[in-house]
């Protein structure tokens, strides 16, 4: 111990200075290649699994043109991107998970609008009018829609419905006789997760959203979306409490109020599954079908039914999700992609590949690989109405914030004004 | 580890109770450690519907077991180059605060100059800065300087989040040194590097040790600065991207993080292991503090 | 050939960041040493301490004072709002549950990491296989925190009653007949149970800070009591905890400070639902989620004002020390 050796890094203070000033020129082997070759980076929420399919779907692109896609997948995009883009480093494209954040920065003039370089004849061929609106801030179009998800679906196990003889309920009422059928036959009707770390909530969100469509309609639905009636409107309320009577009840829920709490969203369905079943019935949007249980087969053992509509005069809405690209920088590169995503190519890859369903126009059914996803394409494809997620177009402070969390109060047993006027008073001021 | 033991054995009886004391302690602390290592052995369905403490009614029925869960992290697209990266970033930005907070903490110890308690005042309530707050303005300076997606970068803001810890901690171990060895050597006419270098530096090694192991768990284990200083893309990305790419936003692939947090885990043991030596019992002969 | 040359640039790119660093340090002791007699003995101090001031300065300093400037301006950082943000963060509910669990983190995750840390510290210095005892306490720091959130999924998971119980806990439990419990779940339980993973995480860093201090007590004053007949009880109350006092001092203000920026353990296990925000997961919500630059930077502010009274403590500490020396 006490002859302390010098460490060889000593001997290196020769090359100080030089040695920083190398440095600085000694970066990643990228960084020189980079001004040659002409390329369009992507910051993009999908990873895995989903990154490989996305870059099939983007290969013909590169072929085609010769342009390099840089393509990087993080599970933290809603913290990424606004530092990057904050700090003025955006990536060329982004690929949203849901269009509130690419709103926000299209109104803070961040963003390139489609229009500059498409026809809207262009854009009218492509997507439906209620895509193209989504997508847009001001009557300004902004995104170019890559992949949607259908949410008002509830999944159900095939083979334990036809031996038992259950019918699939075409309306609300029939699914809560079904439910207290159930019930009587000493069944738990419902599987319901909503733990999902720091966004724990959202099951129970969608939930919502999907009654209060089904209630009071989609008119009052887009006013509740702009605040232009309180949360803590009548009908909200009306709307809490019919999912209330569902997940309140403890012989309606597995595993009752902690159950529903402490279940992780992906672990719920599962519960369908098994020589004895946990539960029945099992709400959740088309992604959940990568949750399935490993020896479950999708063709044979999986069925699912649209949400049944609740109130006639209402039809039957459909809440969707999906992943939308929008464009930072204005290259030649980064327009070609996006006249890239908005035509047929990558939809057409995409849809062959499974477990995706293509918002845009003139897919054809055919293409998709599975009984499941051709059905949800056509639930998609027949719907009247389409409304997106609430919580993904509200302010972040109530979308990802307060109505998550208070929904969490709501199950756990906290009474539906107090929950409400919380939800209420967090609402942003002005939303610029 | 060289003790000199000249005591006799029935000393160990007597030892009974710090016997019990650590090894309940230390099985309470590896119980959820263990829990994790025969989980990542298990298959993904299994380790869903059943308790990791179940292996134990059959321990032997090896088909329980597999190496799937390691297999697919290590051969996974691009896990050695993460290595690669993951030492290139932890390294010198464990190596370069160590220097500079060594030094600083010398200087706020043993040196006169005015404001000396002001600035390790400062230096110290730093410490609890949120580092997410500082995120955005550096990257800015980053874009200015042509810094943002070089490891140098990333270098200099782990030592920018790891000094105030080190200086703390060094400046409380330099300052307990005995001050009549400090001032011999004074004596003997050595200058402050001198001093510095043979004397302060072989002395406060435990404390440089502790402070070392705990800079480079930080530096390997985080994400969030080299995701936001680095960039997620394959060429430069740390073991800790690549894996939490690997398992899934919605993490339905929790048997490859068991597997993925024991792979990781082996870098920071062997430097646990290789500073151990740094913690046994400093030999300060002589010196009694007055 | 790929891979030879990636591994070449690594190593070279370790050795011009390390030996660059110290490299700088001989150069400027070079040039001081090369002035006249008067101006290095003024100078010398700084040139110690300017490397660490200018990184400090860049990284903590600057970025600090602008956020104490941002936490008077609205959520888009647009309009000065006064006061606005500080009243929200002492009023909003949601922040004062904040407080309050922060208060019971406080105290029981020093207490309890600093005081076992000690303990651990004192009794493995008595035996032989001190290394393999250290090293299984110290291992939860060597985890990465995803890979220690899986862990503790698996202790603290429910599942209902009937089913097999895959947390650890709930099998206990339920083995010995009574019903299982929603460990992070149930408003009465859930905050102990996200303390209890902290102090996991780091007893193992109070042990080794306070190891390295009890061994510099030199062994001849312990002798010495020995031969004057006190037992190991006496030696720990009346030697040892006076000799490392200002260790454990350090060692209980690093434990705050990490305490009061605690916020990925509640994120991943919780999300701060039911009852169990802490005040740094409320101000990266603000910041990140709900972009509201000027709530958040207030939040942040408020945690650099809760450090004052700690650092006052320790200022006082080193002075006396000072004195003694």
């Amino acid at each position: 111990m006490k002859q302390y050796k010098q460490t060889p890094l000593l001997s290196l203070c020769s090359i100080a200075f030089i040695s920083i000033a190398l440095l600085v020129g000694c970066q990643p082997a990228q960084e020189s290649s980079e001004s040659t070759k002409k390329q369009v980076t992507i910051l993009g929420v999908v990873i895995g699994e989903q990154q490989k399919k996305l870059e099939q779907a983007l290969a013909a692109f590169t072929e085609e043109t010769g342009i390099e896609i840089v393509y990087e997948g993080t599970d933290t995009f809603a913290t990424t991107l606004p530092i990057r883009v904050d700090s003025g480093n955006p990536p060329d494209l982004a690929m949203f998970p849901q269009p509130g954040l690419m709103k926000d920065f299209a109104k803070e003039g961040k963003l390139i609008p489609l229009t500059n370089f498409m026809t809207p004849q262009q854009l009218q061929d492509a997507y439906a009018d209620s895509w193209l609106e989504l997508g847009s801030v001001d009557d300004t179009v902004y995104g170019v829609w890559y992949r949607a998800s259908v949410k008002s679906l509830v999944w159900y196990n095939s083979k334990v419905f036809k031996k038992n003889g259950y019918e699939i309920p075409k309306t609300w009422d029939e699914m809560i006789a079904l439910s207290d059928r159930l019930v009587a036959e000493g069944k738990t009707p419902w599987c319901i997760g909503l733990e999902s770390g720091d966004a724990t909530g959202w099951v129970a969100t969608d939930w919502v959203e999907d009654i209060m469509l089904r209630t009071a309609g989609a008119k009052t639905y887009d006013r509740w979306i702009t605040h232009q009636i309180p949360f803590t409107d009548q009908s909200v309320k009306n709307a809490l409490e019919t999912f209330g009577k569902i997940v309140r009840n403890k012989n309606y829920v597995y595993g009752g109020m902690v159950g529903v709490l402490s279940t992780p969203f992906g672990d719920s369905i599962q519960g369908l599954f098994g020589d004895k079943p946990n539960c029945y019935l099992h709400r959740q949007a088309t992604f959940i079908a990568s949750f399935l249980p490993e020896d479950v087969n999708i063709t044979e053992d999986v069925g699912i039914f649209p949400l049944p509509p609740i109130n006639a005069e209402q039809g039957l809405p459909i809440l969707v999700a999906g992943d939308v690209f929008a464009m930072f920088n204005d290259t030649p590169e980064a327009r070609k992609l996006m006249e890239y995503l908005a035509s047929k190519v990558p939809h057409e890859v995409a849809a062959g590949l499974g477990g995706y369903i293509s918002p845009r126009k003139n897919i054809s059914l055919t293409l998709y690989p599975d009984q499941l996803m051709k059905k949800q394409a056509q639930i998609l494809a027949d719907a009247e109405v389409i409304r997106f997620d609430a919580s993904d177009m509200m302010p972040g402070a109530v979308g990802t914030g307060t109505f998550w969390s208070g929904m969490v109060d709501y199950v756990g047993g906290t009474d539906v004004d107090t929950v409400l006027q919380n939800i209420e008073n967090s609402w942003p001021e002005s939303t610029q | 580890m060289i003790k000199k033991k000249n005591q006799p054995k029935t000393e160990f009886w007597q030892k009974a109770p710090i016997h019990i004391s650590i090894l309940i302690i230390s099985f309470i602390w590896t119980l959820p450690t263990v829990g994790l290592l025969i989980s990542s052995f298990r298959r993904r369905d299994a380790m869903l519907k059943t308790g990791w403490w179940s292996i134990f009614e059959h321990p032997f029925e090896l088909t329980q077991y597999h190496l799937g869960n390691y297999l697919e992290v290590l051969q996974s697209q691009g896990m050695g180059q993460a290595f690669l990266n993951s030492l290139t970033i932890a390294i010198p930005a464990t190596v370069i605060p160590i220097a500079i907070a060594t030094f600083a903490a010398y200087a706020f110890a043993w040196m006169k100059f005015p404001g000396r308690q002001l600035l390790f005042i400062i230096v110290v309530c730093l410490l609890v800065v949120p580092l997410q707050t500082t995120l955005i303005p550096i990257l800015r300076m980053y874009r200015d300087l042509g810094l943002s997606n070089s490891f140098l970068g990333v270098w200099l803001a782990h030592t920018g989040y790891g000094l105030p810890l080190g200086i703390y901690l060094l400046r409380n171990y330099i300052g307990a040194l005995p001050r009549d060895l400090i001032e011999a050597a004074e004596v003997d006419g050595a200058s402050h590097l001198k001093i510095f270098t043979k004397l302060i530096v072989p002395l406060s090694m435990p404390a440089i040790a502790s402070f070392a192991v705990f800079q480079f768990l930080w530096v390997w284990n985080d994400l969030l600065i080299a995701l936001v200083y680095l960039g997620g893309t394959s060429d430069v990305a740390p073991v800790t991207i690549q894996l939490s790419n690997m398992v899934g936003s919605r993490g339905q692939d929790w048997h490859l993080l068991t597997a993925g947090a024991f792979i990781t885990m082996i870098v920071p043991l062997i430097v646990f292991f290789g500073l151990q030596r740094y913690f046994v019992r400093g030999i300060l002969a002589g010196s009694v503090k007055s | 050939m790929e891979v030879i040359s990636r591994i070449l640039e690594v190593i070279l790119a370790i050795a011009f960041g390390c030996g660059g660093v110290i490299g700088l340090f001989y150069l400027a002791n070079y040039g001081i040493n090369a002035l006249p007699k008067p101006w290095n003995r003024h100078f010398l101090p700084w040139v110690y301490i300017a490397p660490a001031m200018i990184v400090l300065s860049t990284y903590l300093i600057w970025p600090t004072i602008q956020t104490i400037y941002l936490s008077f301006f609205d959520g888009r950082s647009q309009n000065f709002v006064g006061l606005k943000n500080y009243i929200f963060a002492f009023t909003d509910q949601g922040m004062l549950v904040a407080f309050r669990n922060n208060l019971l983190w406080l105290v029981l995750v020093t207490g309890i990491s600093v005081s076992l840390g000690l303990i651990i510290a004192v009794l493995v210095d008595k035996v032989s296989y001190e290394p393999i005892a250290k090293s299984l306490i110290f291992l939860p720091m060597a985890i990465s925190f995803v890979g220690a959130s899986v862990i503790w999924k698996f202790i603290y998971a429910y599942k209902p009653m009937g089913d097999a119980q895959i947390g650890l806990l709930n099998a206990v439990i339920v083995n010995l007949g009574f019903e299982p419990v929603g460990w992070l779940v149930e408003r009465y339980v859930n905050n102990f149970a996200l303390i209890a993973i902290m102090i996991w995480l780091y007893t193992g860093f109070c042990m080794v800070i306070l190891s390295s201090a009890v061994k510099g007590i030199p062994e001849n004053i312990i002798e010495a009591a020995r031969i004057d007949g006190a037992n190991s009880w006496q030696i720990f109350w009346q030697i040892t905890i006076p000799m490392i006092r200002s260790t454990i001092l350090v060692v209980s203000t690093t434990v705050i400070i990490l305490v009061l920026k605690v916020f990925d353990i509640v994120f991943v296990m919780t999300g701060g639902n039911q009852g169990t925000e802490v005040i740094a997961s409320r101000m990266i919500k603000e910041m990140f989620n709900f972009r509201n630059f000027g709530r958040g930077s207030a939040i942040a502010v408020i945690l650099l004002l809760l450090i004052i009274p700690v650092m006052i403590g320790n200022i006082r500490r080193f002075r006396s020390q000072e004195r003694l020396r």
